[in-house]
């Protein structure tokens, strides 16, 4: 099962609406996947600044302080925002190597979950509704944002394994599947220098396309080269600072529905979740054929 | 005239409804408002009624439905008529994956596409699709007509036994024991009554279609054939 959306706005007007449809979409997925939720959303960033989301090793986990500590050790000014859990820090881009260095040296425990100069990615166990109320997801606003419900296969309940996934930059995913060729894959990407820090088979689809990027391809590229190098069951639902692209495997075992207005263009495995969105009754919809790349950007 | 807002009704509350209806029941006009993609609505009828979805539906919507007359005014989720026994289906949208999946009687009618796995599994069902249909329909078909207006996907009727499918427009590829048949006069008449009872009688041409079934060569196993299994 697992449940995943994403929803990509077209019309400013809508932007501040983004965390509120988001977990409107998330509420309505819950029975696909109750153990875990995450979030990423593309909100507004500046030039030169990087966003760096982290969260400690448990929800109890005082990250405020293990935020502050940080800032201050590589950049007393700057901004940082606690929701739950995680907290993101705004850092000159510059300072971003020292930042993690200094976490790596001083708070090994704290995990990085996204960097960015405009995602930031919330990520918990538990019901996927207390998950989006407890980072208050309904009061964010943003471009777009990706979502995802799980129900664990591959690997643990742990916040670790929650998606979406971050091995880029701005990049992240969110998939519903399960991968059988991913040890062999995440052995060739370590050995090509893309670091996956967990067990989870999506976490290996994220570094594959990081890595497919970081070679020159376009996201559309690294999605089409996915349909050779990946075995097993996917819809991959993937955003970048300024894009949002869907893919589903030859097969299209997951379900996978889209809508687009004037206003928005909406994924989710089920119609359900989009139901709630304004101007559905007008939208066009359609289910995404099988190994055929949608993606949309920013202009 | 019951109608049922599942706004605000729960589909199980209908449901069970639907399910204690008798047989001389008064009650044969069902309307369903705000279907808003719930799942199951109206599966397991077992009733001569009608009921009219004014909306899209989600999975399974009639799944299992004998006699019942079940109207979608809009597209359905994966599944819708699956397992069906007797009665009607009928989408005015499109319908997603495994459209009347394993349909033992009945009548499925899509007016738009119909997506992957159209009729897999078929075993007695009519299904008449009035745009495309998606890879691997009518797989393991073993009884029941298909009717594709348009095209169908890769691996039509892959390991195909009885089935009787008729295209008109093209295939992207046979799956494997699908061959084309020669459409003869008996066949034109069986999908002529096919269209007739969908409400397309002399509207599409029965000489534009062509037709599709297996070729037994799958039926025994044969050490020949291993590679075609």
């Amino acid at each position: 099962m697992c449940g995943i959306a994403g929803l990509f706005i077209k019309d400013p007007k809508l932007e501040p609406q983004l965390g509120a449809l988001l977990s409107k979409m998330t509420a309505t997925l819950c029975s696909r996947g109750p153990d875990s939720a995450g979030f990423a959303i593309y909100s507004a960033g500046q030039d030169g600044k990087t966003k760096l989301t982290i969260a400690g090793p448990t929800p109890a986990y005082d990250i405020e302080t293990a935020a502050k500590r940080l800032r201050d050790a590589v950049a007393p000014k700057a901004p940082v925002a606690t929701h739950y859990s995680h907290a993101v820090l705004t850092l000159a881009s510059e300072q971003i190597p020292k930042a993690k260095a200094w976490l790596e040296a001083n708070l090994p425990e704290v995990d990085i979950v996204s960097e960015g100069q405009r995602l930031e990615i919330f990520k918990e166990v538990g019901d996927p509704d207390d998950v989006a109320a407890l980072f208050g997801i309904g009061g964010m606003s943003g471009t777009h944002g990706i979502t995802h419900t799980r129900m664990a296969t591959e690997s643990a309940v742990s916040t670790d394994g929650a998606h979406p996934f971050s091995t880029g930059a701005d990049q992240c995913l969110v998939h519903n599947g399960s991968l059988s060729n991913h040890a062999s894959l995440r052995r060739m990407l370590e050995r090509e220098g893309i670091k996956i820090k967990t067990q989870n088979d999506s976490e290996v689809a994220a570094g594959y396309l990081t890595k497919q990027m970081r070679s020159g391809q376009s996201l559309e590229g690294a999605l089409k080269s996915s349909l050779n190098d990946l075995d097993g069951f996917f819809t991959f639902v993937v955003g970048t600072e300024k894009g949002f692209g869907v893919l589903r495997d030859p097969i299209a075992c997951k379900p996978a529905v889209m809508a687009e207005t004037d206003q928005y263009v909406a994924f989710a495995s089920e119609y359900k979740s989009l139901a709630g969105l304004p101007g559905i009754s007008s939208a066009k919809v359609w289910e995404p054929k099988p190994a055929t790349v949608y993606f949309w950007e920013r202009t | 005239m019951p109608n049922i807002d599942l706004s605000k009704t729960p589909v199980r509350e209908l449901n069970a409804a639907l399910h204690r209806l008798t047989p001389d029941t008064n009650e044969t006009l069902w309307t369903v408002s705000n279907p808003g993609g719930e799942h199951s609505i109206a599966a397991g009828v077992d009733a001569d009624i009608t009921i009219s979805i004014q909306g899209n539906a989600g999975y399974y919507c009639g799944g299992m439905n004998k006699q019942a007359t079940i109207i979608v005014e809009g597209s359905a989720g994966q599944g819708v008529g699956e397992n069906m026994m007797s009665g009607f289906i009928h989408v005015k949208g499109d319908a997603s994956q495994s459209a009347g999946a394993t349909g033992r009687g009945g009548r499925l009618i899509v007016d738009g596409n119909a997506s992957a796995r159209c009729g897999i599994s078929m075993k007695g069902i009519d299904i008449v699709v009035k745009g495309d249909i998606g890879h691997l329909s009518a797989f393991m078909g073993q009884n029941g007509r298909l009717v594709v207006f348009g095209e169908a996907g890769d691996a039509l009727g892959d390991s195909l036994y009885e089935a009787h499918i008729y295209v008109r427009g093209p295939v992207a590829s046979l799956g494997a024991d699908c061959i084309e048949k020669q459409m003869r006069d008996e066949h034109k008449a069986e999908l002529h009554e096919l269209l007739k009872a969908s409400g397309e009688a002399f509207k599409v041409d029965v000489s534009d279609f062509r037709r599709y079934g297996s070729a037994r060569k799958l039926y025994n196993f044969n050490i020949d054939n291993a590679g075609a299994y």
